[in-house]
């Protein structure tokens, strides 16, 4: 069966055979690059889309229904409105930093996307820390929020930014302990084996309730992460206009806009490697039979139709929950969170001692 | 007049909220001064879109004025007009047909209903949750369609006139109030499911924004906000208009004086509305739905003043007058201005995010409050 896998080796052994080895690797990097900006904005397209309808779905309503069939170019009109529109930078705001904050934030973006494993071999880096990285890059992003919030000289964005700080570093914490938790298991920091180590059962049905706590709590961290309502206190339209972003316009507004999509889509990625095998088919013990008609499904439907329903679920609580306040918000991280990630943490490295798990 | 915009001089914060803000409901404009993110001074500032209304009535005939007042509360012009009527009313003594009453009391509560539910969407997107807005417009759209047809206006009725009300009800009209009693008794239980059951809202709401019951009386409190704190002042039992006195139907108080009992109240009061209006439609007393009154109305030389209940409070309308065919002198009282000036007192101490759902509690509509 043609997969993806056997596409990009067909490409890297025509590269290497045609060119010498410097040169073949300047043109991969190439490639790689224009897919990951392409990907990119595919990914921030359709997961605007996604989010209007799911928004409409949930709110009794239509959703965007009039540019093309089912309103699919709404999200492209758009993004056509916001790149013709005039980029401001407010007076008085320090104009190298306000500049730079949006193109920042979208870098970290792209760079945690590199791990990613969205086929059965078909991912960008395979780096032998791969949790790890995505872990400390995407923690990297609250820099560009916090550039954003100071450099724009306006109040609502510096309290905006300030929340996203104390958000960003409470949270990373919990789903850090969360993805340790799964590490334990696997005993490796490389995607490519914590996915092959499902290859008899997600982690999420083989860990006990430690790996389905560990999944809670990294579901909590990561909305939080992503600053998603409910925990959406760094943008808080009803309260601070538009948080860290409220002076940004057209383009630079864009890619914060993209950013926060194609993050949801990184966590959710990563949720779903972790949790349910990355692109790993379901298998369910013995069932030779069954197992085998899951085979059949393409690797890169099993990631996305994964990550897209954690992205769904992720959607689900933005439109249904009300938003916590500042104190609740860091409340529930150190008073209830951490605890708990560290008490299950405690509760997993016992399991994979005791060799408890399936 | 305004105080500066920027850092005091013991490093507190001074912003800006609105007058353009998506959580002032309007052009409200607070000068809020903070100390990280808790809230030292909050400071109103009214005029943004002050109409003169009382000064444009005095220069306007008694049937004319009436038009103006849907333009304070648009929320409830119903009962702005009512009151007014009321007021003019007193002044000429006349008697309204029983049909008329019956028919303005349905409307009010309609009205009442209507702009609750406004409430509880505006609350919800205060919150931070977005989907309980679209929800309840979806019943508030059927209350608009029934007014459509029988004011022929969905938003400034001006139907109701010195002597009762304009034109009679619309044939449909009790078909298409049983239709919505049922389409809201179906669904007033979502409403619990999707906010006033949710851990997160409720630990946004409980506890937040206190008015004792000494304050609410001090501060000039009314409806809504001040049974809240356990104060009864409902106008409709307490000093019956129309038929108010002869209908079943609960003044709700709760005693917490916290945003949840002020979101509570609210809420049960839409469950008191439409059990009114369950009492009333079946039995619309047929007649003359305006008593005659002469084409041009004189108010005899004196004051005369009428109280009626809004959705928000307690509406008083005040004429001097001369004996001419226009008032003297208008004075409105609009719960809204009152409850405004409780919520420095409430909001003191508090975080940014608890300011936004103590002024969602208090449903302020601004042109009810600057006029």
């Amino acid at each position: 069966m043609l997969s993806l896998e056997h596409i990009t080796h067909s490409i890297q052994s025509w590269l290497y055979g045609s060119f010498n080895a410097r040169l073949a690797l300047g043109i991969e990097f190439l490639i790689v690059g224009l897919g990951a900006i392409t990907l990119f904005a595919i990914l921030g397209l359709v997961l605007v889309f996604m989010e209007r309808k799911v928004a409409a779905f949930i709110q009794i309503r239509l959703g965007p229904n009039r540019v093309g069939p089912g309103g699919i170019f709404q999200t492209l009109a758009d993004t056509l409105k916001l790149a013709v529109k005039e980029g401001l930078t407010p007076d008085g705001a320090d104009r190298f930093l306000f500049n730079l904050a949006p193109f920042l934030v979208i870098i970290i973006s792209m760079l945690a996307l590199a791990p990613i494993p969205f086929a059965r071999g078909f991912r960008i880096w395979d780096i032998n820390i791969g949790v790890l990285y995505i872990t400390a890059v995407s923690s990297l992003s609250v820099i560009g929020i916090l550039m954003s919030g100071w450099a724009s000289n306006n109040k609502y964005s510096l309290l905006g930014a300030m929340r996203s700080g104390a958000q960003i570093v409470s949270y990373e914490l919990s789903a850090g302990f969360s993805v340790i938790s799964i590490i334990i298991f696997t005993g490796s920091l490389r995607i490519s084996d914590i996915v092959a180590s499902q290859q008899n059962g997600w982690w999420i049905f083989k860990g006990h309730i430690p790996a389905f706590i560990s999944f809670i709590i990294f579901i909590i961290a990561v909305t939080a992460e992503t600053n998603r309502a409910p925990f959406d206190l760094a943008e808080a339209e009803s309260e601070l206009t538009a948080g860290f972003h409220t002076e940004y316009s057209g383009m630079k507004f864009a890619l914060f806009f993209l950013s926060e999509y194609v993050n949801v889509f990184i966590v959710c990625a990563l949720g779903a490697t972790l949790y349910f095998g990355g692109w790993m088919p379901l298998h369910i013990g013995t069932w030779t039979a069954f197992n085998h008609v899951m085979d059949f499904i393409p690797s890169s439907i099993w990631f996305m139709g994964k990550t897209f329903s954690l992205i769904f679920l992720i959607m689900w609580f933005r439109w249904t929950f009300p938003r916590l306040r500042v104190d609740q918000l860091l409340n529930l991280e150190w008073k209830y969170l951490l605890p708990i990630s560290l008490f299950n943490l405690l509760l997993t490295t016992v399991i994979a001692i005791m060799g408890w798990y399936f | 007049m305004f105080e500066e915009v920027g850092t005091t001089a013991e490093g507190d914060l001074v912003i800006n909220v609105g007058p353009q803000h998506p959580s002032t409901h309007g052009v409200l404009h607070l000068i809020i001064t903070l100390t990280g993110e808790t809230i030292k001074n909050v400071e109103p500032h009214l005029g943004y879109i002050h109409r003169s209304i009382e000064k444009m009535c005095e220069s306007l005939t008694y049937r004319q004025f009436i038009y103006v007042t849907s333009r304070m509360d648009y929320l409830s012009s119903h009962i702005n007009n009512h009151g007014c009527a009321l007021c003019v009313e007193k002044g000429l003594q006349i008697e309204i047909p029983p049909r008329a009453k019956v028919i303005r009391v349905l409307m009010d509560e309609l009205t009442r209903l209507a702009s609750h539910q406004l409430w509880w969407a505006a609350m919800g997107m205060d919150i931070g949750a977005l989907t309980p807005f679209f929800h309840a417009f979806r019943e508030r759209e059927a209350i608009n369609d029934i007014m459509e047809e029988t004011c022929g206006a969905r938003l400034t009725m001006n139907y109701m006139v010195p002597g009762g009300v304009m034109v009679d009800l619309h044939p449909d009209f009790q078909k298409k109030v049983k239709a919505f009693i049922v389409l809201f008794k179906s669904k007033i239980d979502e409403y619990d499911e999707l906010l006033t059951n949710n851990t997160i809202f409720q630990n946004r709401m409980r506890g937040v924004g206190y008015l004792s019951k000494a304050d609410a009386i001090s501060y000039g409190c009314t409806g809504p906000t001040a049974r809240g704190s356990g104060l009864s002042c409902d106008i409709r039992k307490l000093y019956p208009y129309e038929i108010y006195d002869q209908l079943k139907f609960d003044e709700i108080t709760e005693v917490d004086g916290d945003c949840f009992a002020r979101y509570m109240v609210r809420l049960k009061e839409m469950k008191q509305s439409l059990s009114i209006i369950e009492q009333l439609i079946d039995n619309i007393p047929s007649g003359d739905f305006q008593a005659k009154t002469k084409a041009v109305l004189k108010l005899p030389k004196g004051e005369f003043y009428s109280r009626i209940e809004t959705a928000r409070g307690e509406f008083g309308v005040f004429i001097v007058s001369e004996g001419g065919t226009t008032p003297y002198r208008i004075k409105f009282r609009s719960p809204g201005f009152s409850n405004l000036s409780a919520l420095n007192h409430m909001a003191k101490g508090h975080k940014i995010g608890d300011l936004v759902a103590i002024m969602g509690t208090l449903d302020l509509v601004i042109p009810d409050i600057d006029r």
